[in-house]
């Protein structure tokens, strides 16, 4: 190191002596093999899309393609500091603003922000927008309106940004209750949050309707963009009347999934919303590109830069390597495998909303667990033995013991066909195999109840 | 308390009817074991505090299984005079005994007419098998 070229100041005269430490801190001192052992061997006991199937529903747990990991590596794009100057950071500023482009142009609505940095979070964001605009037209509305199926994440965004949140039913054929709808409408509704293709994986055909019976009442249509895989070039839901939606470039576009790194969850809205946006927007005069904070009515920032870029970067060479036919032919592909694996396991894993399904189906394993005893859980956690990932149990919860599949457009029959076996052949087995399983894992089955009350949150240091 | 004598709500509630010194009518309310047993596992509950009014239909507490947070819902419109705070640390109890020790809260009723809507065991005995067939 050179010589420091700034004076110096010992520590204990800047610090009072209770805030400085006596002995060294605790840490685990390894060699780097033993740390790169530690980590490689830890990742082979995980399951992952490139190591396993994993038809684990609402995840959509696509292939991410290597090509997009490749490309937002390149030293241009990872190498970049957020405060550079603009002028010097022209190609990323491209790259976000035909990504917002991109994804106005997917939702059907006019304006995107990509700054918010996971799909939950878009969610509230623009739940955050919607709160906003409610204050400068009727702030009198303070009610959001959620179907009974509607993922966890839509009531607590609704929360956050202030309002009282009231369920929505649906029909036992797995929709949208208009019936139920029309009597909790009224000059308080805010909001009313939809997912579309549902939690069910059916798309729901009065979408139009609903849209139009919101928009009576005088309140906003969101649309939870979980499961736009199932849409993409085939409807928008700008078309259909949604107000605002968020995207999961996670489950849709390649984005890295999980492992609570960075995430984005871009939202787009309609003309009346845009003002509302977060700042900065990127934007584009002439041939120049540059960031634009001047909007008055902004909610403000929500995420430090622009957002989380390299997810950004994946999105958009995803949405840039398919263009508008491919996006429609992944959209058809995820329907058509999830209709095939359906039929396949509809004979004896009931589905009770199973003729035909989008990209997920929901079967049930109620009549087992009456008749055998066995559950939902048992035989999520018996495929792992198979080599197959889990399906998503217990969700959506207006489906009693539910296995929600989707295996994606990735997949090819052989792979279909292999895990609808392994499903098949699990449901047959012995109940007190099935209760026990995964016999072939590392870990069997974790005490959920104790790492719920009881979680460990920190490293407790070494074993002296 | 014996399941047998006490009133349901659709939403799982059980409720027990008693009258205080004052001669107000008080309902105690709990899950029943049908609920209990859907849940599985259970990881929290959190309760009201006493003084609040509740109405019927509406949510006064929330319980947490590993499968799901779902609400408590009031069966009558009244204000909570007693909590069963005992339950938020040993939430087996309401597994061991549902019925009795396992109650959430005491609710002086202000308005009787949501009692008319509440099931009897049998009715309730129905629903419940109902929603076990419909699967």
């Amino acid at each position: 190191m050179p010589a420091c070229d700034v004076p110096s100041e010992p520590v204990e005269r800047l610090l009072p002596p209770e805030a400085l430490a006596q002995t060294a801190p605790s840490l685990p001192e390894v060699t780097e093999p033993e740390l790169v052992r530690h980590f490689v061997n830890l990742s082979t006991q995980n399951m992952s899309v490139d190591s396993h199937f994993y038809p684990l529903g609402s995840c959509t747990m696509k292939y991410n393609p290597k090509r997009n990991e490749t490309l937002s590596s390149l030293a241009g794009l990872l190498g970049l500091h957020p405060y550079q100057r603009v002028e010097t950071i022209q190609g990323m500023l491209s790259i976000l603003h035909s990504l917002q482009e991109m994804l106005a142009e997917i939702s059907g609505l006019e304006a995107v922000s990509l700054q918010p940095a996971a799909g939950a979070h878009g969610e509230m964001t623009a739940l955050f927008v919607a709160a906003a605009y409610v204050r400068d037209t009727d702030p009198a509305r303070n009610v959001v309106l959620i179907p009974d199926g509607a993922h966890g994440t839509n009531p607590a965004s609704a929360a956050m940004a202030g309002f009282k949140t009231v369920e929505v039913k649906s029909t036992p054929g797995g929709l949208v209750d208009l019936d139920d709808l029309a009597s909790k409408l009224d000059e308080r509704t805010a909001v009313f949050m939809i997912t579309n293709p549902n939690t069910l994986g059916i798309f729901e055909r009065n979408i139009a309707k609903i849209c139009q019976m919101v928009h009576d009442a005088g309140g906003l249509v969101y649309l939870d963009g979980a499961n736009m895989n199932a849409i993409l070039g085939v409807t928008r839901p700008g078309d259909f009347g949604a107000d605002m939606m968020h995207f999961n470039p996670h489950k849709t576009f390649s984005g890295p999934h999980g492992g609570g790194g960075p995430g984005a969850g871009p939202i787009a809205v309609t003309g009346k919303l845009a003002p509302y946006l977060p700042v900065p927007v990127v934007k584009k005069s002439g041939e120049e590109y540059g960031l634009d904070f001047d909007r008055p009515k902004t909610i403000g920032r929500v995420r430090s830069f622009f957002g989380n870029t390299g997810v950004l970067v994946r999105t958009y060479c995803y949405l840039r390597t398919h263009g508008p036919e491919g996006l429609r032919r992944v959209s058809e592909n995820a329907v058509l495998n999830a209709n095939y694996l359906l039929s396949r396991v509809k004979h004896f894993l009931p589905v009770p909303q199973g003729d035909r399904c989008m990209h997920e189906f929901v079967a049930t394993a109620q009549t087992l667990k009456r008749e055998r005893g066995v559950s939902a859980l048992d035989i999520g956690k018996r495929l792992l033995d198979y080599g197959f990932h889990a399906p998503t149990v217990y969700f959506p919860l207006i489906v009693h013991e539910a296995l929600m599949i989707e295996p994606t457009e990735s997949e090819c029959r052989s792979t279909l066909d292999a895990f609808a076996e392994a499903l098949f052949r699990v449901t047959e087995e012995d109940p007190d195999l099935l209760h026990h399983a995964p016999h072939t894992t590392s870990v069997s089955r974790p005490d959920e109840v104790r790492a719920a009350r009881q979680p460990i949150l920190k490293w407790a240091g070494p074993e002296r | 308390m014996k399941p047998e004598e006490l009133l349901y709500s659709k939403t799982h509630e059980w409720v027990a009817i008693a009258t205080d010194e004052a001669g107000a009518k008080v309902a105690t309310v709990g899950i029943s074991a049908f609920a209990l047993e859907a849940l599985t596992d259970l990881v929290f509950v959190d309760l009201p505090q006493v003084g609040r009014s509740v109405s019927a239909g509406e949510p006064f507490g929330e319980i947490e299984s590993v499968k799901a947070v779902s609400d408590l819902y009031s069966p009558v419109d009244g204000e909570i005079v007693e909590v069963n705070s005992t339950l938020v640390d040993q939430l087996e109890t309401l597994s061991d005994d549902p019925y009795t020790s396992g109650w959430f809260v005491k609710i002086r009723i202000a308005d009787e007419t949501a009692l008319s809507g509440l099931m009897d065991h049998a009715a309730y005995q129905k629903q419940c098998e109902q929603e076990m067939a419909d699967e």
